[in-house]
């Protein structure tokens, strides 16, 4: 694990090779300090030598001084390495997921992808601060003010060797006991916010069925589990600070009593004695780090994982070995297809489909919900690939074109659309990114959507909110439309694209694609019979089967599932 | 430590602040007054025991080590009693510690829940305007974010802010009494300190806004994206996805670097400053000791070791009440946000007309009953003469020349009248923002009328208590809300006290008892993140069942079936209607095919009814709704 996310380092080496080396630099210097400190004590201030003391002083100014410059250093490179580290991260992370095919992203739902980028990133690289800075400091002082201990004394020092047992046992005894706790508070909070969500997004179903006291009932639960867990877990940690009370004061009063004794027999000075003293702070203090760090280390694993799940999924979709560069025309023809999302031919979505569409050919798609009309239409431009048999689109399969090719030639009007923030113009140029101002409101006409953005005080300039908030659903779908079309492609498939647009612009709609792009093949999936009646093929999907293929006037007569749709949809006579 | 950045980062006034913590003083005081009377004591306890551990130093060089030495014979009782003197006041300081700790445990977490409770109380009582006004992540931020820096603060800002004051006070009246010229040195350093820290840190909070605007815009725009990844694929717009962010992603390492470093510094300065600070005392105490001065001038070599150790007391406390007086004020900005939720003014209610069961005897006579009956009654309260009536619940709705706004100034509705008679299917056609949904909004009283009357039954709808108005309607959304819980569950939610067979009738009249049972785990299956893995039409269909499955006398289906396929919104309009048998029904409808069996068609435009009457009537009249059918406008 560590060494996959350490690749992240890049270009960021140098400043990650500095920090931990200014952090140790300054570490040493300031368990030096009291060392020297002894000296000035004991031959300069009982020895009366007030040039000694000066002269000590000086350097331990300089010595104070050099500490601060590389505290400051190393905080400035742990900086610029762990910005850099997260941007690496994020990058890669989001790069990854752009490559991802749509089998993939099914996998992640989009909201936990989104935490992964974000919450887990900051996560990682907070542990990466930590590690290349405090994860360093606190072992260098521990062992080095050991070392300096037992160059003071050994006798001394093993009084630290008696009592840090002790501290870290008792740490360790504490955080293992309480980690698990906090694990179960965090999920009791995820908890919480879900019951507050839940409330608030559904506010108008609690308040109209009356069921304020039972949500409010739901919530106390909740709440009193967190207060339960989480009184049980810090009443625990409560013990860590008297526990290093407890040990500071012990260490102090062995040293007091032993060192005195060692002082008036002559083997210990005072200075010494003293600078014991800061070493059983130095010591202790570390050691409580260190217990913090490994605390915060296992709560940041679960991050780290989560984001490394995200790197090592591999898309399913690939580039053939020689790929084809051109499509000859918009004929489609699936050839025994059958596929599953689970790539298990016990749980097909589409079973033993057969079709052939001439290029330029209209194809209506009608089916009740669940009976795989998206699932077809997705299989053309390859956004997943058949489980069992093949799809050629103008004779070639498609597993052998260039996807950037093919896609680009195959155009397709996704059922759950988005428009993304920026201008119209903009969103539309997604189509063609080069395209003149003039092919834009060309497939706006197509689209029907000119006449509307005509009216709007920016017009091709309007700005659009994040997900197309600020437009109506028909013109979403028309401004979805136009997007497809700017691509000039080959083959145009609608799914459910125009389910908010009336009837009346529907027709527009229809009859300007056969009249302007008639070389095109459409595919069109729809609820309304009225946007498929005209078809030259209508499918009539049930259940992942093909149950009757025809125009409008053959199914009137063949299917059973046709007609009872088209009458359920048929108006009352009007009386002119 | 970091700034924390809050939800708004808004600062509070002084005067706000203090009231701010009064009250939130009140809620940790005045329930726990005995067991904050001992925290407060432990506390003095704990910090005293710690100045006693400098001030030892200097007992134990001057009269148990200095005098010593030299000395053929040596006697140690005097040390040993001093040292088992200290022992037991470590002890006493240790055990003082301890006890602070877990008291505050409890009063921390107890005033969190109780606040987390009123919070939560309060939201439920609170109208659904306010819940329009407000954006979903501003209320959800006060049960994350705001809650928790209100925990940090009790349970660790107060009592450390509180023994760091102690402990600044008497190590400073120590350092008087060992030394003046040498307590005069750390006050010229620790000022030096202070403005340094200041200087760096509000470098470090100016960088932080910066970062936190470029988080944002980090991950808004992965929010989008990840969104729309589908479109993304489907448009092989790759590669300009990541361009795009690489470029913000970049702008967010510079701000965040620099926001970093300054935060990243500030500590080894502060601790170092603190060193240089020590090597100073150790200079000017030697040069005062050696020169052998009397008076206050006066210094021994045990004086200067405890002041050295005192000197680190005062320096510590003091950056940590620095660090922790800028987070004190960003949790006390979270907790307003939070008493400002539980003040506002909840939902008024006055009403004082009652539902009850009902059963009428051979007489005709309504008499009130304890159990289902499928019969309800409004029990009316006359409080003049104190008698009690009774009025058979028929779901008759009537709209006396109804005016609204969602804000005074801007009316939505004009002129408004319904007559539905108990047993009428209303629809509601219009455009978007035509006032149809507003309409069902009022009978059940989300909002309330600026002008005009509504009357249930004859009674005055204000006369009705709100809970029971409300229990006399199902009513299913377009946006449906499922919850956490099994599917069971979620359709039990119309009626709490359904039997199983009742669930699945409700199930099989709504057309969902199919798809349940072909689900894994049937009608145990778990739903989360409302109904992820369901089809918007699945969760329609869920919502009907829990609508039916109350078998309310009134029923309002707002776009109920809007994601339902034709056919099967034909099956699931057979079995309402005959639920419905009967019963007052609203329906606002996209598909006009769905409304035409309406005993009632209401075309809505901007606010007014524009046109009224059956199906057959409207299209004769060849007015809106006829164009509206004939395909000629688009609703939207």
């Amino acid at each position: 694990m560590i060494k996959k996310l350490a690749k992240f380092i890049g270009q960021y080496k140098l400043d990650t090779l500095l920090t931990p080396l200014f952090v140790a630099a300054e570490s040493v210097l300031e368990v030096l300090i009291p060392f020297k400190m002894a000296d000035l004590i004991d031959l300069g201030i009982e020895a009366e030598n007030i040039n000694y003391v000066v002269k000590v002083g000086v350097i331990l100014l300089c010595y104070a001084m050099l500490a601060l410059a590389c505290g400051a250093l190393s905080g400035f490179f742990a900086a610029r390495s762990s910005s850099g580290y997260a941007k690496n991260l994020r990058e890669e992370l989001y790069n990854k997921i752009q490559d991802y095919s749509f089998s993939n992203v099914d996998k992640f739902s989009t909201s936990s992808l989104v935490t992964r980028l974000t919450t887990d990133v900051s996560n990682v690289q907070n542990a990466f601060q930590m590690i290349i800075r405090i994860a360093v400091r606190a072992p260098i002082i521990l062992i080095t003010a050991m070392i300096m201990a037992f160059r003071v004394n050994h006798s001394l020092a093993l009084v630290f060797v008696c009592v840090i047992p002790f501290l870290a046992v008792g740490l360790y005894f504490i955080s293992t006991r309480a980690h698990p706790i906090f694990e179960k508070v965090f999920r009791t909070y995820d908890k919480l916010n879900n019951v507050v969500q839940e409330n608030i997004r559904g506010i108008r179903v609690v308040k109209s069925f009356v069921r304020e006291d039972h949500e409010i009932e739901k919530f106390e639960n909740v709440s009193d589990s967190i207060y339960k867990n989480f009184s049980k877990a810090e009443r625990l940690i409560a013990f860590n600070s008297p526990l290093m009370q407890l040990c500071v004061y012990t260490c102090i009063l062995l040293i007091s009593w032993f060192g005195a004794k060692m002082v008036v027999a002559g083997s210990l000075t005072t200075g010494q004695i003293m600078s014991m003293f800061t070493y059983v702070m130095q010591i202790l203090m570390s050691l409580m780090m260190i217990s913090m760090i490994l605390v915060m280390l296992v709560i940041s694993k679960a991050s780290a994982e989560r984001v490394i799940e995200v790197l090592d999924e591999e898309s399913e979709i690939h580039n053939s070995a020689n790929p084809v560069f051109d499509v000859k025309d918009g004929a489609v023809r699936f050839d025994n297809v059958n596929f599953s999302y689970a790539k298990d031919m016990n749980k097909l979505c589409l079973k033993n489909i057969n079709l052939d569409i001439k290029s330029g050919e209209t194809v209506g798609i009608i089916g009740g919900t669940g009976s795989a009309k998206s699932t077809l239409v997705q299989l053309i431009p390859r956004l997943y690939d058949v489980t069992d048999g093949a799809i050629y689109v103008g004779g070639v399969d498609v597993r052998d074109y260039d996807i950037e090719t093919l896609r680009n030639n195959v155009a397709m009007v996704l059922q759950k659309n988005v428009l993304f923030s920026g201008t119209i113009k903009e969103n539309l140029r997604w189509g063609d990114a080069d395209a003149t101002n003039e092919d834009i409101q060309r497939v706006c006409k197509l689209a029907q959507a000119d006449d509307f953005i005509q009216n709007f005080p920016d017009k091709y300039d309007t700005f659009i909110e994040q997900g197309g908030a600020n437009v109506s659903g028909g013109q979403r779908q028309r401004l979805c439309i136009a997007r497809a079309l700017l691509k000039k492609p080959k083959i145009l498939i609608l799914d459910d694209s125009t389910s908010a647009v009336d009837t009346k612009t529907d027709a527009l709609l229809r009859k300007a694609f056969r009249e302007e792009i008639p070389e095109t093949t459409k595919f069109i999936i729809a609820q309304r019979i009225s946007s498929v009646q005209d078809a030259d093929k209508i499918i009539i999907l049930d259940d992942g089967n093909i149950s009757a293929v025809g125009t409008h006037d053959e199914l009137l007569q063949t299917s059973d599932i046709y007609r009872e749709v088209y009458y359920s949809q048929q108006k009352p006579v009007v009386a002119e | 430590m970091k700034p924390r950045m809050n939800g708004s980062g808004e600062r509070l006034s002084k005067n706000e602040m203090l009231k701010t913590a009064k009250r939130l003083l009140n809620y940790v005081v005045v329930p726990y007054k005995k067991q904050f009377l001992v925290v407060i004591v432990c506390i003095l306890i704990s910090a005293l025991a710690g100045v006693a551990s400098s001030l030892f130093l200097q007992v134990l060089i001057d009269d148990y080590i200095a005098p010593l030495i030299g000395m053929e014979n040596p006697v140690f009782t005097g040390l040993l009693k001093a040292i088992l003197l200290m022992a037991l006041i470590y002890l006493t300081g240790t055990l003082a510690t301890l006890f602070y700790n877990r008291i505050m445990v409890t009063i921390a977490q107890g005033v969190l829940k109780k606040i987390r409770d009123d919070m939560f109380i309060g939201m439920q009582k609170l109208p659904v305007k306010y819940f329009d006004t407000h954006t979903y992540g501003d209320i959800m931020s006060r049960y994350t974010n705001d809650t928790d820096s209100l925990r940090q603060m009790i349970s660790q800002s107060i009592p450390q802010t509180f023994s760091s004051l102690i402990t600044v006070i008497s190590v400073f009246i120590a350092m008087l009494c060992t030394s003046i010229p040498l307590t005069v040195v750390v006050l010229v350093t620790v000022s030096i300190m202070l403005f340094i820290a200041k200087k760096v840190g509000g470098n470090s909070a100016k960088y932080f806004v910066e970062q936190q605007k470029d988080l944002g815009k980090v991950n808004g725009y992965i929010e989008e994206m990840m969104n729309g990844q589908k479109v993304v694929k489907v448009f092989c717009h790759e590669e300009e996805s990541k361009k795009n962010f690489a470029d913000i992603n970049n702008e967010l390492c510079q701000s965040a670097t620099k926001a970093n470093i300054f935060a990243n510094i500030l500590m080894p300065i502060m601790g170092n400053i603190g060193y240089l600070q020590y090597i100073l005392i150790a200079i000017a105490g030697g040069a005062l000791a050696i020169s052998g001065k009397s008076g206050i001038l006066a210094l021994t070599v045990g004086g200067i070791a405890s002041f050295l150790q005192l000197s680190r007391n005062f320096n510590n406390p003091i950056s940590q009440i620095s660090q922790q007086m800028n987070f004190i004020v960003m949790s006390l900005a979270g907790a307003k946000r939070i008493f400002n939720l539980m003040d506002e003014k909840p939902e008024a209610d006055d009403g004082y007309v009652t539902l009850v069961n009902a059963e009428i005897d051979s007489n005709g006579e309504i008499k009130e009953t304890d159990h289902h009956t499928g019969t309800w009654a409004w029990k009316h309260p006359h409080k003049n003469d104190g008698t009690v009536t009774y009025t058979k619940l028929n779901g008759d709705v009537k709209f006396f020349d109804v005016d609204f706004g969602y804000s005074d100034d801007k009316i939505v509705l004009h002129n408004i009248d319904i007559y539905a008679r108990p047993g009428e299917k209303i629809a509601l056609v219009g455009a978007t923002g035509a006032g149809k949904t507003t309409i069902t909004n009022l009978i059940n009283r989300f909002y309330d009328l600026q002008d005009g009357k509504i009357r249930y039954d004859d009674i005055n709808i204000n006369k009705i208590k709100k809970s029971d108005l409300r229990r006399s309607m199902g009513i299913v959304l377009q946006d449906t809300n499922l919850f956490t819980g099994t599917i069971m569950e979620n359709i039990r939610y119309g009626r709490l006290d359904a039997t199983d067979e009742e669930v699945y009738a409700a199930a099989k009249l709504a057309n969902a008892d199919g798809f349940i049972r072909m689900l894994p785990d049937g009608y145990n299956t778990l739903i989360t993140g409302n109904g992820e893995g369901l089809s918007q039409g699945q969760r329609q269909l869920l919502s009907i069942a829990r609508a039916a499955v109350a078998d309310p006398p009134v029923m309002i289906l707002d776009e109920a079936t809007s994601s339902i396929d034709t056919r099967t919104e034909k099956i699931v309009q057979e079995g309402m209607d005959s639920l419905m048998r009967g019963r007052t029904v609203f329906v606002i409808a996209h598909r006009l095919s769905t409304i035409q069996n309406a005993d009632v068609i209401m075309v809505l435009e901007n606010g007014r009814i524009i046109e009224r009457g059956n199906h057959e009537k409207l299209i004769a009249e060849k007015g809106k709704y006829y164009q509206l059918y004939t395909g000629a406008f688009e609703l939207s």
